[in-house]
């Protein structure tokens, strides 16, 4: 099609249509529509009602995978947890970049987040503890930092060692070393979460009104607990999990067109590397490329030709058309 | 500081009105934009005669449900539905008008999209339509965020890490609850309601885009007598056609009165 043709048949599609037309009555429309729509999402209800897993809770791992939790709490004290290493906005550090690009530093720390304190020793601290676990938060807090490191880190290293080819570590199997109070600190926390009392503590954090979770999720997210959960519900990233929910309902489906990159294995290699390990901002920004291009379709050349080469809308105006015939160029 | 007027006769029509105010202005502006019968038509051109044309009508009529439920549930709080077997239902209500909403406009997007609807400089009204899908999916994803279950723990949990990268989690916190009830309930729906509006104005002010290659109907007994510029032409009626006196040149398809 010539641009002179294209620009005349334009002009037509732009002008006020002069041809024949039918009785349309769009308020009747939209009354059967809303009927149709409301009874079927009653239907909808009324047979599959809708998704509510209860969150999980600190107890809940405690009690589920005590070993795991100890571990957690040992790791936020030698500053080893996924939230300690995180970056911004939780804490200092680099995050995830693209190419030269530190992106996740470019918003700052604008939630702090101190593993140690936070996670571990303002909770213990916020209620009366055994005389054990008192004594090892008054050895803790009157150490010096170099100190407090040189303890977690090794008993850190020394739990993590007990861990058998399955990943799972026996407690029991640490070696005898100088850790300080950090074994009672961590005994203390575990028998904190398994009473209850630390999803309390968590909650509230020394406030009266809380809204932010982000702590507390930080915290369960450290662990295997979550995860592991979310990996028997087909929720992890690389399951589509983006678009699902727990359950069998539908998820968010319409995200697929964003989980689906997940799927590539340059973006979910077991081993990382760079655009594994990157995925979230460079998928972020592949997407958001597309997005533009989306909202762009009618300017670009070829895109906005597709519907012609591919004549699906002969579809739609088949009796149009076999009855007005049809133009071609 | 007002000044005392003398009630004037109403003009004959919009073009003679000669506005005096910002109100008027506005006034004279929309009616010529958006007359009544563009506005609210009771006449659509013969082509619209087509199932998917209803999705766009079922995707509002979705929405419609969606806001209704979600109002309920907001009253009732972001745990009502864990407790009351009813506030569980409205919850589904919600759910459900929310995946109805999504498959009517994707649906109704896909149409559109074969058919081409941005033809006419029509541009704006598609633009305006994928923005709104956008709108809709952070919207839609907000909730999820705020559902206080397992979802919303693991949802947040695992998209914080996409914010992050990109560092909008700085200003974007989707592990804070109240942060995320506020957008979900207010923000987000907002600009989804103001977008929606934009488009259905648009889709009123251009119309119903013709069909890809229809024959101008305006046209249409010259287009019938120039094979090359209307090869599959076959029964375009001049009588069912409005009537003018136009003539196209037979070598670039160009009509002129």
């Amino acid at each position: 099609m010539t641009s002179a043709v294209r620009k005349e048949r334009n002009a037509f599609y732009a002008r006020t249509w002069g041809g024949k037309n039918r009785h349309y009555d769009i308020f009747k429309e939209g009354a059967i529509a809303l009927a149709v729509t409301a009874i079927l999402v009653v239907a909808l209800s009324a047979l599959f009602s809708s998704p509510d897993d209860p969150p999980l809770t600190f107890k809940g791992w405690a009690q589920s995978a005590p070993e795991n939790f100890y571990a957690t709490a040992v790791q936020q004290l030698a500053g080893t947890s996924g939230t300690a290493t995180y970056g911004p906005p939780y804490n200092e550090g680099d995050g995830i970049s693209v190419g030269p690009l530190t992106l996740q530093k470019w918003g700052g720390v604008t939630h702090p987040v101190d593993s140690v304190n936070d996670l571990v020793i303002t909770p213990l601290s916020s209620q009366v503890e055994p005389s054990n676990v008192t004594a090892a938060l008054r050895a803790w807090n009157a150490a010096a930092p170099d100190q407090q490191t040189t303890w977690a880190t090794a008993y850190d290293e020394a739990v993590q060692a007990t861990a058998d080819d399955n990943g799972d570590l026996h407690l029991d199997a640490v070696t005898k070393g100088d850790y300080g109070p950090v074994p009672d600190l961590a005994t203390g926390l575990l028998a904190m979460a398994n009473s209850g009392a630390y999803d309390n503590a968590m909650t509230a954090q020394g406030q009266f009104f809380q809204t932010d979770q982000t702590k507390q999720l930080l915290m369960m997210g450290d662990g295997s607990y979550m995860d592991g959960i979310a990996t028997e519900k087909n929720l992890q990233g690389n399951t589509w999990g983006m678009m699902n929910e727990a359950g069998s309902w539908p998820g968010q489906i319409w995200l697929a067109f964003w989980s689906v990159w997940y799927q590539l294995p340059m973006f979910n290699n077991a081993d990382g590397g760079t655009l594994t390990d990157n995925a979230d901002a460079i998928i972020f920004f592949i997407l958001m490329a597309l997005i533009l291009l989306f909202i762009l379709v009618p300017w670009i050349p070829g895109v906005r030709d597709l519907p012609r080469w591919i004549p699906l809308h002969r579809l739609v105006w088949k009796d149009y058309y076999k009855k007005y015939g049809r133009f071609t160029a | 500081m007002s000044t005392d007027t003398t009630p004037s006769a109403a003009p004959a029509s919009i073009d003679d009105f000669e506005p005096t105010t910002w109100t008027g202005s506005v006034r004279k502006k929309w009616i010529t934009t958006l007359p009544p019968e563009k506005m609210l038509p009771e006449n659509q051109p013969a082509y619209v005669s087509s199932w998917i044309y209803v999705f766009g009508m079922l995707t509002i009529t979705a929405l419609i449900v969606v806001i209704a439920s979600g109002c309920i549930l907001t009253i009732g709080g972001v745990q009502w539905f864990h407790e009351s077997s009813t506030g569980h239902f409205v919850n589904s209500l919600h759910f459900w008008s929310v995946q109805l909403f999504f498959l009517f406009m994707i649906v109704h997007l896909w149409g559109k999209f074969w058919m081409a609807a941005w033809r006419g400089n029509r541009g704006l009204t598609w633009a305006t339509g994928a923005i709104c899908f956008m709108a809709a999916l952070a919207t839609a994803f907000t909730g999820y965020t705020i559902t206080t279950n397992f979802n919303a723990q693991w949802i947040a949990f695992e998209a914080k890490d996409v914010m992050n990268s990109v560092a909008l989690g700085s200003w974007i916190n989707v592990t804070n609850l109240g942060q995320m009830v506020g957008m979900h309930v207010v923000l987000l729906p907002l600009a989804v309601v103001a977008v929606v509006a934009m488009h259905v104005l648009l889709v009123r002010k251009h119309g119903v885009v013709p069909p890809i290659d229809a024959l101008d109907p305006e046209a249409a007994v010259i287009a019938l007598a120039v094979p090359s510029h209307s090869a599959e032409a076959r029964t375009a009626d001049p009588g069912e056609a409005a009537t003018g006196s136009r003539s196209a040149d037979a070598t670039t398809g160009e009509v002129s009165s």
